[in-house]
């Protein structure tokens, strides 16, 4: 498969479009991390949700 | 499970545990063989390779649009309905939509450099595109500036739908102006004037970008509603400590008058 004299074009185009996507990703896995960790924290220290049921539990 | 069960936070974080793993894997197989026919895709015979490009603008472009909308129709469940998931909906596209915009006009503007001449260009397309990306961006900083979420809803619900102005503007620019960027050629009265060399690695992209969307939506959705849970349970223990501190104080003033009258 060649490219032409555009390539670089190319190949920055769809690289760019990984990246960002990669990204998103990341920060959507790593929030959802963090924002259990928190809840766990807050339920280890003896804050319950009015249902009694667990915050993180689904 | 019906809609109403949907505004139910828990069933909803349940209902996304169970789809988003076969999401996740539906969008990763239609990535990769809208990836490889784009790859396979015959070269334009004005355009030549930069033509490819396309396989991944137009995707952005048409979700760029496409997550206004769904943020539309979220802030008019947040002002009419009140759903309770509404807003948690339109706060959670927003970013995703944020990108998608981003790529439709960086990827835009690679594929301007060499067919037009220039990376940019005020013309009606362009220009409205980038007041769409500007508007994420407000919107952003607004559920970020107002700390009361309820308040916050309200006032990003009605930026949303006085936003929704720009979506037909930028869908028609192309025929109520001049501009330098080409007529639509896929979603037209008439049909495609694509050839299908083109067009079927071009429709397999816009599934397998709109169903990462929904993929990115449903677990940015799940994030937010965890967020919020975080929020009521700090609250809950700042009110459980306020109140401990006030009965402990209002003792030792008690002792210290008892001591003081002894």
């Amino acid at each position: 498969m060649s490219l032409g004299p555009y390539a670089t074009f190319i190949v920055t185009s769809y690289m760019l479009v990984a990246t960002v996507v990669l990204m998103l990703i990341g920060w959507i896995a790593l929030d959802y991390r963090n924002q259990r960790a928190r809840l766990r924290e807050l339920e280890a220290g003896g804050i319950a949700r009015r249902s009694g049921r667990g915050a993180a539990d689904f | 499970m019906t809609l109403i069960d949907l505004a139910n936070p828990t069933k909803f974080l349940s209902l996304t545990a169970r789809v988003l793993p076969w999401l996740a894997g539906a969008t990763a197989m239609l990535l990769a063989i809208g990836l490889y026919q784009s790859a396979i895709a015959p070269d334009d015979y004005q355009q030549g390779a930069t033509v490819k490009i396309m396989f991944i603008h137009v995707p952005n472009a048409w979700l760029s649009m496409f997550v206004w909308g769904v943020m539309s129709i979220a802030a008019l469940g947040t002002l009419v309905w009140r759903h309770p998931l509404a807003d948690v909906a339109a706060k959670a596209a927003a970013p995703i939509g944020a990108a998608f915009t981003f790529l439709a006009l960086v990827t835009g503007s690679l594929w301007g450099r060499p067919m037009w001449g220039t990376y940019w260009e005020w013309d009606a397309r362009l220009t409205s595109v980038l007041v769409l990306f500007l508007m994420y961006l407000g919107l952003i900083a607004l559920w970020r500036a107002v700390e009361d979420p309820s308040r916050a809803a309200r006032a990003a619900a009605v930026l949303t739908l006085v936003g929704a102005i720009n979506i037909p503007i930028i869908k028609f620019s192309v025929d109520w102006w001049n501009t330098l960027h080409q007529g639509a050629s896929v979603l037209r009265i008439g049909g495609p004037t694509m050839d299908r060399a083109f067009l079927i690695p071009l429709l397999v992209m816009a599934v397998a970008f709109s169903l990462l969307f929904v993929t990115l939506h449903l677990a940015a959705m799940r994030n937010e509603i965890l967020r919020r849970r975080v929020r009521s349970l700090q609250m809950l223990q700042a009110r459980a400590f306020s109140s401990e501190v006030g009965i402990g104080s209002r003792e030792e003033n008690a002792s210290k008058q008892e001591s003081g009258a002894a």
